[in-house]
């Protein structure tokens, strides 16, 4: 599949931006109001900045951007619609969370409690819109949707940790959950390569043209001599080698982040800042690395009818 | 919109085409009529970007492919037109954001609605058949509509009233008709041939059908070609004088 970078960027901004509202969401259950109104509007304004940023670029890659609005309506078939009404319903315990985590408002604990919760709807939303396309078996995959979540979650761990180092109001606990949360992407991440090497490709040339009867087909003649939409789209393939490379550059991206988020605990202070933004960095780096590999390596069925022999 | 109607009703309306693998030549009538009629009609405009250039690239709703098979009993070559099939579990309407992807209920076409869809691709992702083209100019996503606007048109002549595709086609490999209706031409032509569905493990149900390429009745044309690749089987003799003289020119031309 063509990997469209608005999509990309969708997903990743708005993976860390609901990762980092999830995690302030349960530090406001956890803590009540922040101890500085400007630690909690800096992170509030981080997360919203990110998801909005995020579902603004989704819109890019459509024809008709100007009737996104329409995309709520259908919420009863379309994950792609309920991921829209999620994240537009995200906004409102978003808000009043901020606003009670920052200035000491009512209901800090239930508008926490739900941000967390409408956040976690949200990216499992986005995850089920590729867990439901039946015509790429690298995205029905059982772990695409694990793997959409705990990224989210990782990226946003250390977006909350590097806000904090800024504001010095760093704790041990977000150390561990980032930590934890990059080893789970990470384990989860070579799970899934793995086992998408492995599985059979049970789809054939010969099933998708019926004429597997007459025996060994080939495509003799494309109907077009030049590429259509289906094969600019459906037909972008990356090379095994090239694939090898970018997998081992999201695995020391995730190892990075995670050695950098460590470090935070070791260094003196304004180094321990820099570290973790540096995590960040590795962070972000691993997810769009990842994200342009999700799509890159992803074979859709249509192509066995332009010559591919299996999918 | 997008909930799928009840089409599990006996006798339930499925329009739909039978295409015949065994009589189809490949002379893409079919694809270019279909480009025709749909860049006027329903789906219209079908545009080219950049039509006369090195890369011209538009929406078609119907594509016609060539295969070749191969196997010990011989080589065959099928000419194979694909478009979409109106599948009764079609992924790519329950996927749309926008409710602008339907099915019929009242004969199972499944239309796109140009002027609700926000061009997101999703519905393409989502079909195994590559049924569905992106129009880059329009900004919305085009599909075969089984001809909608000329099989009710009553403006049309009567013989007329059938997808263009079908119309067009001088070998008669096209078949149009509803084939939730045990009795019609479509499904007794379908049961007669053993009609099948392209890629029926993905369970989507496609109502078109396709009806193999029958036996060949030379093998597959293996023994003419190797008599004609070994020069001897047509330089041969009969024995007769004008035949011994005319290999004997032949011999003495070719050395």
């Amino acid at each position: 599949m063509h990997p469209a970078y608005s999509v990309i960027l969708f997903t990743t901004a708005s993976g860390a931006g609901y990762g980092l509202l999830a995690l302030a969401g349960l530090a406001g259950l956890s803590h009540g109001a922040a101890s500085s109104a400007a630690f909690a509007l800096t992170s509030m304004a981080v997360a919203l900045g990110l998801i909005s940023l995020g579902l603004l670029s989704s819109t890019f890659h459509l024809g008709h951007p100007e009737r996104a609005w329409r995309a709520f309506s259908q919420w009863r078939t379309s994950w792609l619609s309920r991921e829209g009404v999620a994240a537009v319903a995200t906004y409102v315990p978003a808000l009043l969370f901020g606003y009670a985590w920052a200035f000491a408002g009512p209901g800090i604990a239930v508008m926490g409690i739900l941000a967390a919760i409408m956040s976690a709807i949200t990216v499992y939303c986005t995850g089920m819109i590729y867990a439901t396309v039946p015509t790429v078996r690298q995205w029905t995959h059982r772990l695409v949707v694990p793997v959409y979540l705990s990224f989210a979650l990782a990226t946003g761990a250390v977006l909350l940790l590097a806000i904090s180092h800024l504001f010095n109001r760093q704790q041990v606990a977000q150390v561990v959950i980032a930590v934890v949360a990059l080893g789970v992407v990470l384990v989860l991440k070579l799970a899934y390569w793995n086992s998408i090497d492995k599985a059979e490709r049970t789809l054939t040339i010969g099933s998708a043209t019926g004429l597997g009867f007459l025996g060994e087909v080939r495509q003799l003649e494309a109907p077009h001599t030049t590429k259509n939409y289906l094969m600019r789209e459906m037909g972008y393939k990356v090379g095994r080698k090239h694939a090898a490379k970018l997998r081992r550059i999201v695995v020391l991206g995730l190892g990075g982040a995670i050695i950098f988020t460590l470090l935070t605990q070791a260094l003196s202070p304004g180094l321990a800042t820099a570290s973790a933004l540096l995590a960040v960095l590795w962070a972000m780096i691993a997810a769009v690395t990842e994200r342009w590999l999700f799509f890159a390596e992803a074979e859709h069925v249509v192509n066995l009818f332009y010559g591919k022999q299996a999918a | 919109m997008t909930s799928l109607p009840d089409t599990s009703a006996p006798g339930q309306k499925k329009l739909g085409l039978v295409i015949d693998l065994d009589i189809c030549v490949g002379c893409q009538a079919c694809a270019v009529s279909c480009k025709e009629w749909n860049t006027q009609g329903y789906s219209a405009p079908l545009i080219e970007d950049d039509p006369y250039g090195a890369e011209p690239m538009g929406p078609w709703l119907n594509r016609v492919h060539a295969y070749e098979t191969h196997s010990e009993s011989g080589d065959q070559v099928v000419h194979f037109p694909r478009s979409c099939l109106h599948c009764e579990q079609p992924a790519c309407v329950t996927v749309c954001p926008t409710g602008a992807s339907y099915k019929r209920a009242e004969d199972g076409i499944v239309l796109v609605n140009p002027d609700t869809c926000i061009g997101c691709k999703l519905c393409s992702w989502a079909c195994p058949y590559g049924a569905r083209e992106y129009d880059h100019v329009d900004g919305v996503m085009k599909k075969c509509t089984l001809c909608v606007d000329r099989i009710y048109n009553e403006h049309l002549e009567p013989e007329d009233r059938m997808p263009a595709c079908v119309r067009a086609c001088p070998t008669g490999a096209r078949h149009f008709g509803d084939l939730g209706d045990a009795d019609s031409d479509v499904s007794r032509l379908v049961s007669a041939r053993g009609g099948y569905d392209l890629l029926p493990e993905m369970n989507y149900k496609p109502v078109n059908k396709y009806l193999p390429p029958r036996p060949r009745r030379d093998g597959g044309g293996n023994d003419l070609q190797a008599e004609a690749l070994d020069g001897r089987a047509v330089a041969g003799t009969d024995g007769s004088v004008s035949e011994r003289f005319f290999a004997w020119v032949d011999s003495k031309l070719s050395d």
